[in-house]
């Protein structure tokens, strides 16, 4: 059953998803259609949680603060419109969910960097 | 379950059905029967499982033991021993699945019947959340009406789902990808209509 469910999902798969988990910063280039045209927006922000493992399943969201206003956007890990993830920052966190960030904002809203 | 995208970069969900190859091992006539259909076998049994009636009936069909018997209404001529495949669905087609849903074993009405509960969660308000609420008026008719949704085992049923749309066949594999999801746990059998 399962080899058939990867046969179905492999002309989808992705193999250049970098390596990155909650707390990190991403930079997410967007593929934007706009008429017949297409264009790529970036979109950088915290990521603050993976979710549904690595399958054709998975996603995981990205938190920024645009405006003032907190904006979370969520991606399907291999959706064909995100056209490149790229890892700005590596982040310190103890937990695998940060949803606790929604709650702090400015100086306590910051991530320590990690460094290997 | 998994999902694909499509060609607009949408995240459909989708199911997995091996659909065949199914033999006929019986067609129905108007003359004999009082209606036409054929019979459909599905699934490889043992030979020591299969009593020996249904061995006969098998071997008329010139095939091995199935599992699984079920009739459809016939409108393409089809005759005895033939193979029925996947290629009968195009992409694009809606199909319809029956099959038994899982059992939920014993349920309140708010998972049963999709109640909203009494009352809410504040106002020195408690416990009567998932309650039911009243069953009815009082002295007439002082008894509770034939049918009155209460809770109860829940699941396990024959459920058809309509119009399901196939995104995708592979002959080689017999299989079909069929959007949205479907009755019953994994690896169950299910029945496709067209």
């Amino acid at each position: 059953m399962e080899e058939l469910i990867k046969l179905i999902e492999a002309p989808y798969e992705k193999n250049d998803i970098p390596d990155f988990q909650a707390g990190d910063t991403l930079n997410v280039h967007v593929l934007i259609k706009e008429g017949d045209k297409e264009r790529i927006q970036q979109y950088q922000g915290v990521c603050i949680q993976r979710k549904n493992g690595s399958g054709m399943k998975a996603s995981f969201t990205v938190r920024k603060i645009s405006g003032g206003k907190g904006v979370e956007r969520i991606f399907p890990l291999h959706s064909p419109s995100i056209a490149k993830i790229e890892v700005v920052r590596r982040g310190v966190v103890r937990r695998a969910k940060l949803f606790y960030l929604r709650d702090l904002s400015g100086k306590s809203a910051r991530i320590k960097e990690r460094r290997s | 379950m998994t999902s694909i995208f499509d060609s607009e970069r949408r995240n459909i969900p989708c199911t997995l059905i091996e659909a065949g190859p199914c033999i006929v091992t019986q067609v129905r006539t108007e003359e004999i029967d009082g209606y036409s259909a054929v019979q459909l076998g599905f699934g490889e049994k043992k030979e020591k499982h299969t009593p020996a009636a249904m061995q006969g009936h098998f071997k008329n069909a010139k095939t091995t033991p199935k599992r699984l018997l079920k009739e459809f209404p016939q409108d393409s001529g089809y005759s005895l021993g033939d193979t029925v495949t996947v290629e009968i669905f195009q992409v694009g087609d809606y199909i319809d699945v029956t099959a038994k849903s899982k059992g939920k074993g014993f349920q309140g009405v708010v998972k049963r019947h999709g109640f909203g509960g009494v009352g809410g969660q504040t106002h020195g308000q408690h416990n009567r959340g998932r309650a039911p609420g009243s069953l009815g008026p009082g002295s007439t008719p002082s008894r509770v009406f034939k049918g009155m949704r209460m809770a109860g085992r829940t699941g396990n049923q024959t459920v058809t789902i309509q119009n399901l749309q196939v995104l995708k066949i592979i002959p080689e594999k017999n299989l079909l990808v069929v959007s949205g999801n479907v009755p019953g746990r994994r690896g169950a059998y299910i029945y496709v209509e067209k």
